[in-house]
């Protein structure tokens, strides 16, 4: 077997750069760049931000920090929350390519979108 | 002529049920101790030691209930730690009344989170009411267990589709309705087709003169539709009760009292016996609204209805916890 130091060097970084991207999705504080984008927190009845844009594969994390239940609805059935008392989160990964809308069922004029690229 | 056409009303100018004639006959009793009362439609008149015979609604030819919305049991937030409290201070109010209620409404939000115990304690409270029965609509906080089941399964028993159902007292026709299933982004409370079908045809068997009284929980008259407000296809819903000559429509969901005069139509919302919520675009969002604590009770109430014949509208008169 040939060595390839150029091979070793490659497999050590994409391990090292691997672990630190899960990483970063599990605590997302660390990763400010993607925080605005996998994370949408619903309070005073609107959802914030509003609309987000996301890639292929992420997951975005929705938090309840207002002071009565809401809910997260896919207008098109592709997602739906339990009832979200405040602090309950709810998470749904897009793994297609798309515009996702969404509304809140109890207060169904509290409305977002996904924008999956 | 007969002794019964003497007693009918035979020329109802004012349209108020009151015929001048039988009026004036009945004034001309006063003086021997007759009480003279309106029963449908037809001057009765008791002697004095007759009234034992009658029941207290009989002799005052009247209908009594007690309207209580947004309970929200389960709630435990700034606004009010203990929602079960004012909901015992509304029954207290409820039992202090003159003259028992024949019955309740409860215009929905019964629950906060539709959890079974959370029924359980409403219904425990409510047990303990001087009033034979409680007539419930659902609101959005009772359905959220798929298509509401648990809701369905405690107070759908004699009702159709999502909830809908209709009953007379006394002469007078309450329909109650469910404007909080199916809603749709962007819009506002909803009945949908089905249920307005089904109005159509339940208010096809009621003659014009039948005091009407529709209950739900959203308003079915455009309060505040930035805050959802509102009923998206109520309109259809209120062209069916056009026809009709004292039409009271009782709503919850706003946690604040209301009214609006249309024509026939008197519309009204009910204050919670929880919390609270700001006036419409008086604040950022319509939530729960934090008072001093010894304000509380004060912005929660009950509102009792009359109905007295002879007179078109129902009285509505709301009433703090205080």
């Amino acid at each position: 077997m040939k060595r390839n130091p150029m091979i070793l060097i490659f497999a050590v970084i994409s391990l090292l750069a691997s672990r630190a991207a899960s990483k970063a999705e599990a605590s997302p504080q660390n990763a400010r760049g993607n925080e605005a984008a996998t994370a949408v927190n619903i309070d005073n009845f609107s959802f914030g931000p509003a609309a987000s844009k996301v890639a292929v594969g992420t997951t975005v994390k929705w938090t309840n920090r207002d002071d009565i239940p809401h809910t997260v609805v896919s207008t098109d059935g592709v997602f739906k929350s339990h009832a979200l008392d405040t602090d309950d989160t709810f998470s749904y990964k897009f793994t297609k390519v798309g515009t996702y809308e969404y509304f809140c069922s109890l207060h169904p004029k509290m409305t977002g979108k996904v924008v999956v690229e | 002529m007969s002794q019964k056409k003497k007693d009918e009303i035979q020329f109802d100018h004012n349209h108020d049920g009151i015929d001048r004639r039988g009026f004036l006959k009945c004034m001309a009793w006063a003086g021997t101790g007759t009480l003279c009362v309106m029963q449908g439609g037809v001057l009765k008149s008791y002697s004095l030691s007759q009234l034992g015979q009658l029941g207290a609604k009989q002799a005052s030819g009247e209908l009594s209930f007690v309207q209580i919305s947004d309970s929200h049991m389960g709630f435990s937030k700034a606004a009010n730690q203990d929602v079960a409290e004012t909901l015992k201070a509304a029954v207290a109010k409820i039992n202090a009344l003159p003259v028992a209620p024949e019955f309740l409404l409860h215009t929905g939000d019964i629950s906060h989170l539709s959890k079974p115990e959370e029924f359980d304690a409403v219904d425990q409270i409510l047990k303990t009411a001087k009033a034979r029965d409680v007539f419930f609509v659902p609101g959005e906080h009772d359905v959220l267990s798929d298509n509401g089941e648990i809701y369905h399964e405690r107070y759908g028993k004699q009702t159709r589709g999502d909830g809908w159902y209709s009953f007379d007292k006394n002469g007078v026709h309450f329909v109650g309705l469910v404007n909080v299933m199916n809603l749709k982004a962007g819009g506002l409370g909803a009945l949908g087709s089905a249920q307005l079908e089904w109005i159509k045809s339940d208010l096809q068997e009621c003659s014009s003169s039948t005091p009407i009284v529709v209950f739900a929980h959203i308003p079915l008259w455009s309060v505040y539709p930035q805050w959802g407000w509102g009923t998206e296809d109520a309109e259809q819903a209120l062209g069916y009760l056009k026809r009709f000559g004292s039409v009271t429509v009782l709503n919850g969901h706003i946690h604040q009292t209301m009214q609006k005069i249309e024509g026939n139509v008197r519309f009204h919302t009910a204050a919670s016996t929880a919390f609270p919520q700001p006036a419409p675009g008086t604040a950022d969002s319509p939530g729960p609204m934090k008072v001093p604590a010894e304000k509380l009770k004060s912005v929660l109430g009950i509102t009792e209805v009359d109905f007295v014949r002879g007179k078109q509208a129902l009285a509505v008169v709301d009433s703090n916890l205080e």
